[in-house]
């Protein structure tokens, strides 16, 4: 029941008119759909229109060697890129946040923003006109000497990488920003006055404060990275082997639905896995961290 | 470190190099884009070979089909804006409705409901798009074997990309507009109450205005983050394509520059936006 200041507005009435769009969107669209792709996951196709329980689908990620060969790459990359994201990220945060005042780090920080409001696929041709055979950055090292003829930066596993690390800066930035804006600068102060050098600050005193906004900006990252299809299939082409191409494949080219949601969620679960596994290390409430992003 | 404590000079220059390399990086993609817009060539490669305006003005007279000329393309543009708006009607209704549920409504589970109200941000898009196809193509074909009826707004099409764009987008609004109505003084809302005001009245010249910065926050963000999704969108899509589905299709093909002239278009008209937005904030604070 609905408890406020007056009485009877309130009530079950009001209540069942409030809960009605909430639980028709969370039922509809999200826990229906899941249940949906669970069964799908979970059943083979023994004949036309017929179908029968089984573990078939997982089975065959298991025994085919490039599902789970895919599969692997893809959580082993959104993991080096959330790292390269992290190291990238730390310190225009650090400027940010401790070292520029004013003006000067909201401009800094509106800069950062900027590329953000333009969508994904807008970076992403930026990227490829760059770094394609024909593009920018070939040509320019042709000119300086460095290369004799322009050379193909497309379609590496570096270039995905690039392209991911671009894509996830921001995710990454706000969080560490807002929790080094609360370090307090006395404790660094004091440190130094104990006479501890900049990288005995950053271990003992930085990173521990900056802990919950770090797990927050990693997972978030590891998120999207791993979800991720524009850029791995745009900036790596034919190699970019990424998971959720395999699910796109099995999906719509392939029309096995029962495959592609099993690969669903297998891709669910390791996403999810990561950001329990996160969550518990730190020991933070999930609710608080995605509040906080 | 910071800057009450004492910092040599390779520190500061080493600094001042990374943020500019790091600015560089931010916007290198996006000014490589804007400038080959005019780019006068087949392709969105170097040589610079001279400014032209073809890949805006262009028709197929010219040779060149610019972008105020592609039908094609212009079609997908006004795809998404339509999209985007019932995205954003949908989101900010469900927000505030979700909103008042949950700052204001006493109800058993509610903080199991609020917690599963964050679930679409943690679900990949591309499984969220999946499992709405999935669905919805089971109730269309249960309608049909039940009473005969074929629903075609549950096969792959634009009513589809609308419910699974709305499906994650509601929960940002939904964060939004608590956080907002969460600070509301009640104060305010008992003192006019108290002087006779009904509860709609008390609604709309209160509650309402005060939550309006929040509505407009969150529709903005609705309508941008529509207009942007690609992942769940993709798996959703049917014979129209929004433009992020139709970019992707012809950057795969090796598009011409019009693609470099609708990237700056968009980029252009976000900026307006923003602005507009940031000059509507500052009477205001």
């Amino acid at each position: 029941m609905l408890k406020a200041a007056g009485r009877d507005w309130h009530g079950r009435l009001s209540l069942g008119l409030l809960l009605a769009p909430a639980l028709l969107w969370l039922g509809a669209l999200i826990v229906l759909p899941h249940v949906e792709l669970a069964v799908l996951s979970l059943r083979e196709r023994i004949g036309p229109r017929l179908y029968a329980a089984s573990l078939a689908q997982y089975e065959t990620f298991f025994l085919e060697p490039l599902y789970w060969h895919v599969f692997v790459r893809t959580a082993l990359m959104s993991v080096i890129a959330t790292m390269l994201t992290l190291l990238l990220a730390f310190p225009i945060a650090w400027v940010i946040a401790k070292l520029s005042s004013g003006k000067a780090s909201s401009l800094l920080f509106i800069l950062c923003l900027i590329p953000f409001w333009v969508s994904e696929t807008v970076r992403t041709l930026g990227w490829m006109i760059l770094l394609r055979e024909s593009g920018v950055l070939p040509a320019l090292l042709v000119k300086l000497g460095v290369t004799r003829v322009p050379v193909e930066l497309l379609y590496h596993d570096a270039t995905i990488l690039v392209g991911l690390v671009y894509t996830s800066l921001l995710f990454m930035v706000i969080p560490l920003i807002s929790s080094l804006e609360s370090l307090d600068n006395t404790l660094i102060e004091a440190a130094y006055d104990l006479g501890a050098n900049g990288f005995a600050i950053l271990r003992t005193i930085v990173i521990p404060h900056a802990a919950p906004g770090i797990t927050a900006g990693c997972i978030v990252v590891f998120m999207l990275t791993l979800g991720n299809y524009l850029t791995p299939t745009l900036l790596g082409g034919k190699n970019s082997q990424w998971f959720t191409e395999q699910i796109y494949t099995q999906f719509i080219t392939r029309f096995n639905w029962e495959e592609g949601a099993a690969f669903g969620f297998l891709l669910l679960g390791l996403s999810t896995a990561m950001v329990v596994c996160g969550l518990k290390i730190t020991g933070q409430r999930f609710g608080d961290v995605m509040r906080r992003t | 470190m910071i800057p009450s404590l004492p910092r040599p000079r390779w520190l500061r220059a080493g600094t001042a190099l990374y943020v500019g390399a790091f600015l560089t990086f931010l916007f290198l993609p996006l000014v490589v884009v804007g400038v080959f817009a005019f780019n006068d060539a087949p392709y969105p490669a170097p040589p610079w070979r001279g400014f032209t305006g073809d890949w805006f003005l262009g028709n197929a007279a010219a040779g060149r089909t610019g972008l105020f000329g592609d039908a094609e393309l212009l079609g997908s543009l006004w795809t998404s804006c339509v999209v985007a708006i019932w995205v954003t009607l949908l989101s900010v209704s469900v927000g505030t409705t979700n909103a008042f549920l949950l700052e204001r409504g006493r109800f058993p589970g509610k903080q199991a409901l609020s917690v599963v109200m964050l679930a679409p941000l943690v679900i990949p898009g591309v499984i969220l798009g999946i499992s709405i196809l999935a669905f919805a193509s089971r109730v269309a074909e249960a309608a049909d074997d039940l009473f005969g009826l074929e629903l075609e707004f549950l096969r792959p099409g634009l009513p589809l990309v609308v419910l699974g764009q709305f499906s994650f987008i509601a929960t940002i609004a939904t964060l939004t507009i608590s956080a907002r109505l969460r600070r509301f003084d009640r104060t305010l809302e008992e003192a006019a109450l108290n002087l006779g005001a009904s509860r709609a009245a008390v609604f709309r010249t209160i509650i309402l205005p005060y939550l309006r910065p929040a509505l407009l926050g969150s529709a903005a963000i609705a309508f941008l983050m529509s207009f942007e999704d690609f992942n769940t969108t993709l798996m959703l899509v049917g014979a129209d394509s929004p433009l992020t589905i139709m970019m992707y299709g012809r950057m795969r093909e090796g598009a011409t520059p019009v693609l470099n002239a609708v990237s700056l278009f968009l980029m252009v008209a976000s900026a307006v936006v923003a602005m507009a937005l940031v000059r509507r904030r500052k009477p205001a604070a």
